[in-house]
């Protein structure tokens, strides 16, 4: 046992038609982000809590997910994104919520951890804490992607609150949305649902990364836009530390799914909790967690352990991630059986 | 078994030093909140609805308090008289018209006195954000609220965001905005600021630093204004005939506090939590009480290792926070009570069915 590894997730629950292009586009972008990682582990000696970041800051990146560019949007048409990342060896963590023209959150949630008082800043005052600290800010339209326009006049159609959906291109009605995407309509039943709309509409896609280093420190991320066609100020699982993102001396984890659930059964910091205080093992304590704790609630979670391993679990149909270790394993997926 | 209720005011460097003229009115005050919600429950009000009624009560600046120390305000003080009947009539008859009769009520109105929010804390805008969150624990269904500052009764915005919307927690802009949809009482902001606060807030400038409410000032000079708290953060657990547990915690936060900061207690499993083994509310340091996801674990010690309600609150208070920054209340299904703190003291107020009841500030003996 020991030696590093890393974990990554792009969201659970996925439209089960979802085009193999779209597929193929997620397993590249988890690679890419794994690669970045490994990278940063073998070579340059990266800290838990540092690689982390970079890797999280590469999921914002890139518009794919529902984090930074790319975010779900709130009814407004705006975007309010959230992030946390928590430092396992002392459980320092930093979240934001409700930044709107902070590039990379998770690094802003980062700066909250390293450079104030404080563990969570929100809103006005996390906008002008990323001023005093000079980290890259955008006018709120670049992370707005026309695709996203769209699936908000769906949800609004729908009057519902939806999980991301991409639609690769831009079409205004509900049926040729859904046909040109090969998606089953809307009318299709029974259909799975996942926080209460057809799973044909709802693929969140929140992303995370858990690292552990080489030296056994354990340290986790998530970032998110959160739900689609929101509240605004609506708050959900990923900024707040048991729910979303948790790290200790044992592991690190990152969840994601329907984030009511997620929050009531304080997913994360329950992972650890069965394994310090029930001694399972990591997979045990996933597994265990998964089907224990969500009551009915759909999520799914990517974990390490400070022993060098990795382990992943859902309860949703699927789940975007890639994980990667030590010894040269390394793997990413979609569905139950990749 | 049975019934069993505690609650605090705020846990901190609470000095031994308070004076009899500031200690009475805030051990009234528990005590006036504690009858509250032992009639409450006396009457079978379910927890959830008790917590409530009780958090609003604290929140609502302790009225003997008020009564004894504070000045009339202008306008927008709100029906003092109607909202408790409206507040109290929802759980029980009983309670609202105890509450009525102990209180000097009229005095209040004509008054058109309010002293809400607790007096909460300044950020160090000069400005007061308040938050607040309340779970059941039969259900597990919760609410929270961040970054109000207009809004009278936090604890009852969130409950509403546990009842109306599909979310859990809403904050700042986006709460206000459904506080006021929902047509809930609020008030200028500066309702809620006072000289007390402001006089703290400056010290915590001077010293550069960030108070939990109760912090000494830093002995500097001999005319110290008053520091010794009026009721910062506030919480109730209840668990009620039927067994069901329910907690509610509402705060202004830390004194100099960057604005936009949340604390531990809208944070489900930190501040805040309560399920079907028991239920718990937080105070104290907020970064401390959610790195150690305080109130989950204690329940999770109870669920998972089997530690009894009393053992898994020490746990947490003495090995899982730094000495002086934690206290806690608890209750259990059973009707257990457990009110540890590490810090010098906690104002707290607790009652079971079978008789006991108790008012205190520091360790007791």
């Amino acid at each position: 046992m020991g030696g590093w590894a890393i974990a990554v997730h792009g969201g659970a629950g996925v439209d089960p038609n979802l085009s193999p292009e779209r597929q193929e586009e997620a397993k590249r972008l988890l690679t890419r982000c794994l690669e970045i990682g490994i990278n940063a582990l073998r070579f340059k000696s990266l800290s838990a809590v540092d690689v982390v970041e970079i890797v999280v800051r590469e999921l914002e990146s890139d518009p794919l997910f529902n984090s930074g560019r790319g975010s779900a949007l709130t009814a407004k048409g705006t975007v309010e994104m959230e992030a946390s990342i928590m430092d396992g060896p002392k459980r320092r963590c930093g979240a934001v919520s409700g930044v709107s023209t902070v590039k990379n959150p998770i690094s802003l949630a980062r700066l909250v951890m390293d450079k104030s008082p404080h563990s969570y800043l929100a809103f006005g005052g996390a906008e002008e804490f990323a001023r005093q600290q000079g980290v890259e800010v955008v006018e709120n339209e670049y992370f707005i992607t026309e695709e996203n326009l769209e699936m908000l006049k769906l949800a609004k159609q729908a009057n519902a609150i939806l999980f991301d959906y991409r639609i690769p291109t831009a079409v205004p009605s509900l049926e040729t949305c859904s046909a040109s995407a090969g998606a089953t309509p809307l009318t299709d039943t029974p259909l799975q649902l996942m926080n209460g709309l057809p799973i044909s509409v709802y693929a969140p896609e929140t992303v995370g990364c858990v690292v552990v280093d080489s030296e056994g420190r354990c340290a986790g991320g998530t970032s998110t836009g959160g739900l689609m066609n929101k509240m605004s100020g609506r708050i959900g699982d990923s900024p707040l530390i048991g729910a979303g993102t948790y790290a200790c001396n044992i592991c690190s984890v990152s969840c994601t799914g329907e984030g009511e659930a997620i929050i009531r059964g304080t997913l994360a910091r329950d992972v650890a909790a069965v394994m310090e205080y029930k001694g399972l093992k990591l997979q045990e304590a996933v597994d265990w967690v998964v089907n224990n704790r969500l009551d009915g609630g759909q999520a799914g979670m990517i974990a390490v352990s400070s022993e060098g391993e990795v382990a992943y679990g859902f309860n949703s149909n699927a789940m975007f991630r890639g994980c990667a270790t030590e010894d040269g394993f390394m793997e990413v997926g979609i569905w139950e059986s990749n | 078994m049975g019934w069993a209720i505690a609650l605090h005011g705020g846990a901190g460097d609470i000095p031994f030093s308070l004076s009899s003229e500031r200690k009475a009115p805030r051990e009234e005050a528990l005590r006036q909140c504690l009858n509250l919600g032992v009639e409450a429950l006396k009457a079978n009000g379910p927890a959830l609805d008790v917590v409530e009624l009780v958090g609003w009560l604290l929140e609502l600046g302790v009225v003997a308090v008020g009564v004894v120390m504070s000045s009339a305000r202008e306008g927008g003080g709100g029906n003092v008289t109607g909202q408790l009947r409206k507040v109290g009539t929802q759980v029980c008859d009983g309670a609202a018209v105890w509450l009525i009769s102990s209180i000097q009520v009229r005095e209040l109105e004509n008054n058109r006195y309010f002293n809400a929010g607790t007096g909460s804390v300044l950020t160090s805008n000069g400005t007061v954000e308040m938050e607040a969150c309340i779970m059941d624990g039969k259900t597990k269904k919760c609410g929270a609220v961040s970054g109000l500052s207009t809004v009278v009764n936090a604890i009852s915005l969130a409950r509403l965001v546990m009842d109306k919307t599909p979310h859990i927690y809403l904050a700042f802009d986006g709460a206000e905005v459904f506080a006021r949809e929902q047509g809930v009482e609020t008030v200028n902001a500066g309702h809620f600021i006072t000289q007390e606060n402001i006089e703290r807030l400056k010290q915590a400038k001077e010293a550069n630093r960030v108070q939990i409410d109760y912090t000494q000032p830093f002995p500097k000079e001999s005319t110290t204004p008053n520091v010794d708290s009026q009721l910062g953060t506030v919480g109730c657990v209840a668990v009620d005939t039927q067994g069901n547990l329910a907690t509610a915690t509402s705060t202004g936060g830390l004194v100099n506090k960057m604005l936009g900061r949340i604390g531990d207690t809208p944070i489900i499993g930190a501040g805040t939590y309560a399920n079907r083994l028991c239920a718990v509310s937080a105070t104290g340091k907020g970064e401390a009480i959610m790195r150690a996801t305080v109130a989950r674990d204690v329940a999770a010690l109870m669920e998972y290792k089997g530690l009894s309600l009393k053992d898994a609150a020490k746990y947490v208070i003495e090995e899982c926070t730094p000495r002086g920054t934690a206290g806690l209340v608890a209750v259990s299904g059973s009707g257990e009570i457990t009110m540890p703190f590490n810090t010098t003291g906690m104002f707290r107020a607790c009652a079971t069915e079978d008789g006991h009841s108790e008012i205190a500030i520091w360790t007791s003996d």
